[in-house]
């Protein structure tokens, strides 16, 4: 079982208490869900009256005064027994709340955090583009400035919780002379706005009960007030979110991991083959200790993440490996689940096929681990350089 | 209302229980320890009383070593305004009886016009707690609480859990009522709950009690012994044609388990 791991009283509560709803209110529901691709109204509303979508944020914000130890906590439990909730609550936390809490104007965080800490509408980032996914760098969709509006043209793609957002952070080219990174900037947009309308929704893979949606933008008109940060330096803006956003996909990982490793640990004790409990055999053994093996490491690296960032300390290098690291151990831990399992694990009648299909998403998302690599590398060099 | 909820922390049902060396108690190693189930039904049904009314004062009282204030912050997270906690060794150690003065000594302090509890802690499953309870204070008690109403606001009118059925009970203030299952659902703490926990008052208090009637060396009950218990026996498998295996089946369950 794990250890507390130097979690502070608040910490265990907060844990506790997460885990005791995913287990009695979500769990039951998770393989429905998963099939139906219906997302989960009714429990993300419950979620939003515990507070949970304004976790990590100051009271004085609109927030419930947690640290980012406690909310990544929220999204390990979630993902525990469904990551379609784990990824709803990390996009919206991490890539819709926290821009504007780091960078929106006194107005902009007067206008938004209230609300999106209380889960009045859910939130997220639309960065990724057809045509410019690791390459963010490469986004076309632009933002031109006409009078006191910003008419904005283009479109993105695997935007989550879209369909459920009162506001989206998005990113659009506003120098068209620039290159690459240089001339991206930062906007808040309502999504009632003129000209904005919602593509097509995913057909996915896993984490198939949280929304992902395509945003296309013709001629969509948003106030010149709408920016986040300064013209020009939405490239920033979105590295370091996503610096942020990538321990909360740890945490995902963490937890899709931790959860098939819970159904494989209980499932070796109750299933008999050769007149012995399968884990009995040191094979299945093995398998469970690696399992647990890396999940502990990987929460150590992802927990150690968090700490840093709440205190207020680079944690570029310790995001990327925390994600990396745990991504991989979800994916191995998911699929030795279902080797575990034999034949059965291979059918929807057990919820480890659904763990190893919610899994992969962690190794894409929000960075790929080839990404992850390269920003890894990039720093510890730059380390040595020093 | 003041409403006071007795609260005790007892071993999650999911911890694994090992003896301690003395061979008489648990080892309390790595066993997590939550609020007693059936208390939670009592602090949530306190909350509701004083929500209901939109005043009052709901506080959680303890008779538990110092580390039971974790127990005691989730039930203010939940919302209760306050806990009591008596930490004194000398009062802790006893059997229920003892515990039942400590918090009469206690209770009668705090002047509430209700005391709720659980009707039997999970772990040791005395369940005299409550009652006895009542006997000190001198009032009157409600017993395996499933629904209270309050039809004048002043009167509470219990139903309790019977043999084959229910029995409806009115009990004037103070009283003491003690929570059976289905009293309600608690609720779960929110997180601004949790938060607000941090800041809410736990008061250590030191009743004043003879010292021979409390703790170990007031004790009726001496566990001489605990033992893990006894592994359970293989079952038996029956096997063949439905038709034949059935009435082998309900005649075992007659002849040797004696349940039919």
């Amino acid at each position: 079982m794990m250890t507390n791991l130097d979690l502070t009283e608040e910490q265990q509560a907060i844990r506790d208490t997460v885990r005791r709803y995913a287990r009695e209110k979500i769990a039951p529901r998770a393989a429905e869900l998963d099939a139906s691709a219906e997302f989960p109204r009714e429990t993300v509303k419950e979620l939003a009256e515990m507070g949970i979508f304004g976790i990590g944020f100051p009271e004085d914000e609109g927030g419930m005064g947690g640290d980012t130890l406690s909310y990544i906590l929220a999204v390990e439990e979630l993902s525990r027994v469904d990551g379609s909730h784990g990824i709803t609550l990390a996009a919206h936390c991490s890539l819709g709340v926290w821009p504007i809490y780091a960078f929106g104007t006194p107005e902009q965080k007067a206008k938004y955090m209230p609300k999106i800490c209380a889960g009045e509408y859910l939130s997220s980032f639309g960065l990724t583009e057809p045509e410019a996914g690791s390459d963010a760098g490469g986004t076309r969709t632009t933002a031109v400035l006409d009078g006191d509006q910003w008419v904005i043209n283009g479109s993105k793609q695997f935007i989550t919780n879209a369909t459920h957002a009162g506001v989206l952070v998005i990113t659009a080219r506003t120098d068209l002379e620039a290159k690459r990174s240089h001339g991206i900037s930062a906007f808040l947009l309502e999504t009632d706005a003129p000209g904005f309308s919602l593509g097509k929704k995913e057909d996915k893979l896993g984490l198939r009960a949280s929304d992902t949606r395509a945003l296309v933008f013709e001629d969509c008109r948003i106030p010149k007030d709408a920016l986040l940060g300064e013209e020009g330096h939405g490239f920033p803006i979105f590295m370091k979110t996503l610096d942020g956003g990538r321990i909360s996909i740890a945490a995902l990982a963490l937890g899709i991991g931790q959860g098939a490793l819970d159904e494989a640990a209980t499932y070796s004790m109750e299933r008999k083959q050769f007149g012995r409990r399968i884990c009995d055999f040191q094979m299945i053994q093995t398998y469970l200790a690696d399992m647990h093996t890396e999940l502990t490491a990987a929460r150590h690296l992802t927990y150690h993440a968090a700490r840093l960032k709440d205190a207020g300390r680079r944690h570029v290098i310790e995001s990327a490996m925390a994600k990396y690291f745990a991504s991989t151990a979800a994916m191995k831990a998911t699929c030795l689940a279902i080797q575990i399992h034999g034949g059965y694990g291979y059918t929807k009648d057990y919820p480890v096929e659904r763990y190893f299909r919610d899994a992969k998403l962690c190794e894409i998302g929000e960075g790929t681990s080839e990404i992850q690599r390269i920003v890894i590398a990039r720093e510890l060099l730059k380390m040595h350089a020093d | 209302m003041k409403i006071v909820v007795c609260m005790k922390p007892v071993p999650s049902s999911e911890a694994r229980i090992n003896i301690a060396s003395d061979g008489r108690s648990i080892d309390p190693t790595d066993v997590e320890m939550v609020a007693n189930p059936y208390d939670e039904y009592a602090v949530e049904e306190a909350l509701r009383i004083k929500e209901a009314r939109g005043e009052g004062e709901v506080i959680v009282l303890t008779v538990a070593a110092e580390a039971a204030r974790s127990e005691i912050r989730k039930c203010l997270a939940m919302g209760v305004d306050r806990g009591v906690i008596v930490q004194d060794p000398a009062l802790l150690g006893g059997d229920g009886i003892g515990t039942a003065r400590v918090l009469a000594a206690v209770i009668r302090e705090l002047e509430p016009e209700l005391v709720l509890c659980g009707k039997l802690s999970i772990d040791v499953e005395s369940d005299v707690v409550g009652i006895a309870l009542a006997e000190y204070l001198d009032w009157p008690h409600v017993s395996l609480a499933t629904k209270i109403e309050w039809p004048d606001g002043k009167m509470a009118k219990v139903q309790r859990e019977i043999e084959g059925g229910a029995e409806i009970v009115e009990v004037s203030l103070p009283a003491v009522v003690t929570a059976e299952k289905g009293l309600n659902e608690p609720r779960y703490a929110s997180l601004k709950g949790i938060m607000a926990a941090k800041r809410k008052p736990i008061e250590a208090v030191t009743p004043s009690v003879d010292a021979g009637q409390v703790g170990a060396a007031g004790a009726g009950v001496e566990i001489v012994a605990m033992n893990p218990p006894p592994a359970r026996g293989g079952g038996k498998k029956f096997e063949g044609e439905i038709e034949e295996v059935v009435p082998q089946v309900v005649e075992l369950l007659k002849s040797e388990a004696k349940i039919l």
